[in-house]
């Protein structure tokens, strides 16, 4: 049998103090290599907490969590991150920042500029190689970011609501931008989101998480065809699973964060 | 760019020579005695008569302000790392720092005289002591607002601590550092001026408090007016400082 790119057995996640939220409740799943999981859930239902677990940069309280077999103990290697606001340096140019990962894996960055060229041509931002981010665009930026997570070939990436900061026009480019990207190279991706419509589009599988505590309530797999058009919106395939996770949310306790599902 | 400096440039000039003028037709208007408030013409015309003596006093004092502002930066961004790296340093430190700062400088100025002499080295002291604390309080603040994404960015990168302080930290913190180190450099010349007031025979300090002694008021006005110029001469070596260190940031003037 082979080893799951991400495993989790009873993951427990809770918050130290007195009223120390319990953040992941019982997370159990298996994540095989190569899939697009998205992870979908209200604000603070732990998605984003499941993630840095995954990331190594918080710790679990209980449970067994492993990337490629071996169990998190701060940051693992391979992973590549995403966050929502891009993290570029600012004092770096796109081609700089692009090389840091490089760089603190001690690795030769001459040796790189290739790949760089490469992931700078797939997203269309070969001619700002040489620009500071501060010159960009939302949405460019955060290709940047991708291509920073992607430069050193992370068998896994990881991605907290990358898009969340951006406009729904963007958002949508980036959606199919990202699924572009990911066909040419079919790592495993974690996606942290709150947009249904954005996890079914981009996900083989959709993780949805409930609100306090963060639940794993169902595993879905989106069996529709790739690469996905846009339009795979509007299909009926698509308006049933959305309506699917719909009703999930419909049925939990959202308590104040009512409607923040959707 | 350059072509705004150009411009602020000049209206300042322009500004300056109109407040010289209105300056020299008050003062002959009103018949103002020298004493108090002497021509500028007289003040310009003291200053190209004896262009080479002050010459050698404005070094001294810009010698003395410049060691003093250096010496602040080197340790003030040194003593900024270690608060901010340490907990210890900066339980122990910071509170004996802030409670140092409080202090007026300027009240300690005789004793470094006491300590060090009549020569140089107390007005660098003083010029330190009061340039100091703008530096390490700048980078300190610069070292704390890394953002947090970038420092899990880093984390996930796993590269060595060496490699985040100064690729991300520092780098991140260099705005913060310069903006303390212009306000340093004012500090640092009042410093060289109060070390001279206190005991010199050289520098414009010294000019000013021995001209004041024997009422040469146009002597006074001739130290003030060089000291304007290098304080403005100075900030704008930094301001040039600063858009060369932080070439990604916005063009600010201020």
């Amino acid at each position: 049998m082979t080893v799951s790119a991400v495993s989790a057995r009873q993951v427990h996640k809770q918050y130290a103090g007195e009223r120390g939220v319990l953040a992941l409740d019982g997370i159990t799943i298996d994540i095989p290599a190569g899939q697009f999981v998205s992870i979908l859930g209200p604000s603070g239902c732990g998605k984003s907490t499941f993630l840095r677990c995954v990331a190594g940069l918080e710790d679990i309280t209980s449970g067994e969590l492993q990337v490629n077999g071996k169990p998190v103990s701060g940051p693992p290697d391979g992973i590549g991150m995403v966050f929502q606001r891009d993290a570029l340096l600012e004092w770096r140019t796109i081609r700089r920042n692009l090389l840091l990962p490089i760089e603190f894996a001690k690795k030769s960055p001459a040796q790189y500029q290739g790949k760089v060229d490469q992931l700078l041509d797939l997203t269309g931002l070969r001619d700002f190689a040489q620009s500071y981010p501060r010159e960009l665009s939302g949405g460019m930026r955060q290709r940047a970011a991708i291509c920073r997570a992607l430069v050193d070939d992370p068998g896994l990436l990881l991605m907290d609501e990358p898009f969340g900061a951006l406009d729904a026009f963007t958002r949508d480019q980036m959606n199919f931008e990202l699924q572009r990207i990911w066909s040419e190279i079919r790592n495993t991706v974690l996606f942290v989101t709150h947009g249904i419509s954005e996890a079914v589009f981009l996900g083989d599988i959709v993780m949805v998480l409930s609100p306090r505590p963060g639940r794993l309530v169902e595993v879905i797999q989106v069996d529709l065809p790739r690469p996905r058009p846009l339009s795979v919106r509007e299909t009926p395939e698509f308006g049933k699973i959305v309506s699917h996770i719909r009703s999930l949310f419909d049925n939990m306790d959202l308590g104040t964060e009512k409607g923040a599902g959707k | 760019m350059k072509m705004s400096h150009l411009k602020t440039g000049a209206a300042g000039t322009f500004s300056l020579i109109v407040v010289l003028v209105l300056w020299e037709i008050v003062c002959r208007m009103f018949a103002i005695r020298p004493i108090m408030l002497p021509l500028p013409s007289a003040i310009l015309a003291e200053l190209g008569a004896e262009a080479g003596w002050y010459f050698e006093q404005s070094l001294y004092t810009l010698f003395t302000t410049l060691a003093g502002f250096l010496i602040a930066v080197v340790a003030g961004v040194l003593i900024a790392v270690a608060l901010v790296g340490s907990r210890l340093f900066e339980r122990f430190l910071y509170p004996l720092i802030i409670g140092f700062n409080s202090v007026p400088k300027v009240a300690l100025a005789p004793l470094f005289v006491v300590w060090m002499g009549t020569g140089a080295e107390p007005k660098i002291a003083i010029a330190f002591l009061i340039a100091v604390f703008a530096v390490i309080v700048d980078t300190v603040h610069g070292l704390r607002s890394v953002p947090s994404d970038i420092i899990d960015l880093g984390r996930v990168l796993k590269g060595s601590s060496w490699d985040f302080f100064f690729k991300v930290k520092l780098p991140c913190a260099l705005p913060s550092v310069v903006a303390g180190m212009k306000v340093a450099m004012s500090l640092a010349l009042v410093g060289a001026i109060v070390g001279e007031f206190v005991s010199s025979q050289k520098g414009l300090g010294y000019i000013i408090m021995s001209a004041q002694g024997t009422f040469d008021t146009v002597r006074v006005f001739a130290a003030l007016f060089i000291l304007a110029f290098m304080g403005v001469v100075l900030y704008g070596l930094l301001a040039w400082v600063e858009r060369r260190a932080t070439p990604w940031r916005p063009v600010h003037d201020d």
